[in-house]
């Protein structure tokens, strides 16, 4: 306790020093915990919206079908069984069946997936009751990123050209009914909506799919001969390595900040011992053990760190609670990139962040502290006294 | 009265079909006309895109419908870049890569050098006759050539285009205009055929124009510069050896 007090002492008697030191990093610890919550925002919301938009409580995919060799896409549909038709009467799993084909928006060539689903859907958030619609063309849905690339409006009217199953060509009008706007790129980006039933009709491909979509409450453990189960860790792999990426590239950045601020809590301790020797000779003097007087100078040292959590949560409580509630809106969404992230994130600061950021800062500091502390335990006390360096 | 109204009606449409020739026969002699042994030829494909024409050189020598090789000359880009056909399996050379590649499913639909061919158009050597029953529909005159009109129609449901169109000068047996349409009848392809000459003892086009018809654009021009038929071609010509050349 004695250790503490003296250490308050000193640490105030130092005046602007120790100010600066804190602010640093208290600087530093507000960053941390600042990227992170953002990070792990990003990493929730982008989960949530593809559970949400295209994964639902994960999927099964025809054996042949891979989403990153378009080359698989003539060969990967099968027609579903007895127990599958049965799933989905029961609304516990969507059949999607895509398909390759060609739009000409204003007589410009963009090759496209066309994605037949069923238009009675319930559980994903696209608008497919828009697909529901009475007309001559056949009713499209598409993103708002699609539409942006393409200059496209609902109402607009374009053709599509296809191959069916036997690599037939043949063509025929769709109309957009729906632009829907949404943070998942991959339903999106390059692709049209259609009802699936149509779809087969286009394709001659009478009651067969590409992937099922699974309810969040469908047993996981139903095995479907010819089809591959995946589950949600394995659709989200995709968004964990980005954000462990981009938490590998945070990292640096907060690193050199709490580096400046070890650097110079470390200077500060060199330099405490180098003026204070015989202070150290009085308390060696006075009975104190070399031991201890190394824990006064690095409780001293650690209490930067103690003191910068309270001058951190001064400024970053406000800063945290107004951006949880409001956001941090980046003006555009990642999807355009190609990436899951909405236009406006929310971080996500969890009682666990804050704990474990803590502890890491204080005992770092520490460290950083008793560094140079150690050297008290190798001076002569007598020397000490008499002010002289060893 | 009504018998023979009745007669007339049925007759009418046999005995106006009966004026024109049988449609696979006009077909076979387009063949007589334009197929050779060998054929070596230079030629200038132009295409025309939405930043400007591009025009792509090349040679090719090709041995009847089953064996094709094809030198591109110019531009820059481009020179070097060789093309094998033999049978139904296509092989491309890229000098920059040093690599050959085999243009194989999904990658025959793509363009040839941005024009508005596929690898796929430039494979099809099939024969129309075995894929399509062929009749001619009416006669027309086309660029002041009269001609017949042919409407063939997919006798299986394997080809790319079930119906085709094509424009046949009645007497030069030469194709001088060919419409490809979609399974639901919307046209999708147009070929215009201009300056026909004779090249040893045959009727030839020098110029050709592709027009992708659900595209804006001009399409684009083939123009043969140079056209030799009969000549000997080395076999070793046709080999994947040869395209590292």
């Amino acid at each position: 306790m004695l250790a503490f007090k003296l250490a308050f002492r000193n640490l105030m008697g130092a005046g602007l020093r120790t100010w600066l030191n804190v602010i640093i990093l208290s600087l530093a610890f507000v960053m941390i915990i600042w990227f992170k919550g953002m990070l792990d925002g990003w990493d929730r919301e982008a989960k949530m919206d593809s559970i949400a938009w295209e994964y639902g409580g994960g999927e099964y995919w025809q054996k042949d079908y891979d989403p990153l060799d378009a080359f698989t896409l003539t060969e990967s549909h099968s027609k579903l069984n007895r127990d599958q038709l049965n799933e989905i009467d029961k609304g516990n799993l969507i059949p999607v069946l895509i398909s390759q084909g060609t739009i000409y928006p204003d007589g410009r060539m963009q090759t496209i997936l066309i994605k037949g689903i069923d238009k009675n859907q319930s559980f994903l958030k696209l608008p497919t009751a828009r697909l529901d619609t009475m007309i001559n063309e056949i009713p499209a849905i598409i993103g708002a990123n699609m539409a942006k690339t393409n200059r496209l409006e609902v109402g607009d009217i374009m053709t599509l050209r296809w191959r069916d199953v036997n690599g037939t060509f043949d063509a025929n009008e769709i109309q957009i009914t729906d632009i829907f706007q949404t943070n998942v790129p991959s339903v999106d980006g390059g692709q049209i909506w259609i009802d699936i039933d149509r779809h087969r009709e286009m394709m001659l491909m009478p009651d067969e799919a590409t992937i099922l979509v699974c309810n969040s409450d469908f047993r996981q453990d139903i095995i479907y001969e010819g089809w591959d189960f995946k589950d949600l860790d394995f659709l989200l792999k995709e968004i964990d390595e980005i954000i462990k990426t981009k938490s590998i590239g945070g990292s640096t950045f907060y690193f050199i900040l709490l580096m400046l601020a070890w650097l110079a809590i470390f200077d500060t301790q060199v330099l405490s011992i180098f003026r204070r020797q015989k202070e150290i000779g009085t308390y060696i003097a006075m009975g104190m053990t070399k031991r201890q007087v190394v824990g006064i100078f690095t409780v001293e040292g650690a209490m930067h760190s103690i003191l910068a959590v309270f001058v951190g949560s001064l400024y970053g409580i406000p800063l945290f609670w107004q951006q949880a509630s409001k956001g941090i809106n980046f003006g555009m969404d990642g999807s355009e990139f190609g990436i899951t992230m909405a236009e406006t994130l929310y971080p996500y600061y969890t009682l666990g962040l804050v704990v474990t950021t803590i502890i890491i800062v204080v005992l770092t500091t520490t460290l950083v502290s008793y560094l140079p502390a150690k050297k008290i335990s190798k001076m002569n006390p007598t020397e000490a006294l008499k002010g002289k360096t060893t | 009265m009504k018998k023979t109204a009745i007669i007339l009606f049925i007759l009418i449409p046999i005995l106006l079909n009966a004026q024109y020739p049988n449609g696979k026969d006009i077909l076979d002699k387009i063949d007589q006309n334009m197929s050779a042994k060998s054929t070596i030829y230079t030629s200038k494909m132009i295409i025309h895109g939405n930043r400007g024409d591009r025009t792509v050189e090349s040679k090719s020598w090709i041995i009847g419908d089953k064996k094709a090789y094809t030198e591109y000359l110019n531009p820059a880009r481009e020179r070097g870049t060789k093309m094998l056909k033999l049978e139904d399996q296509l092989w491309l050379y890229s000098p920059s890569t040093d690599r050959t590649i085999q243009i194989a499913g999904h990658m025959l639909r793509q363009s040839v050098m941005g024009s508005d061919l596929s690898y796929e158009d430039m494979m099809d050597d099939s024969k129309l006759s075995d894929h399509y029953s062929a009749d001619v529909i009416r006669e027309e005159t086309i660029v002041d050539r009269k001609c017949w009109v042919i409407e063939m129609n997919a006798t299986d449901n394997t080809v790319s285009y079930p119906k085709r169109i094509v424009w046949v000068d009645i007497e030069r047996n030469v194709p001088l205009k060919e419409e490809l349409y979609a399974k639901g009848g919307k046209l999708l392809k147009k070929t215009e055929l201009y300056d026909v000459k004779k090249v040893s003892g045959r009727w030839y086009p020098m110029r050709i124009v592709f027009k992708d018809m659900l595209k804006e654009g001009e399409g684009t021009e083939f123009i043969v510069d140079e056209i030799e038929f009969n000549k000997d071609i080395p076999e070793a010509i046709f080999s994947k050896g040869s395209l590292k050349k």
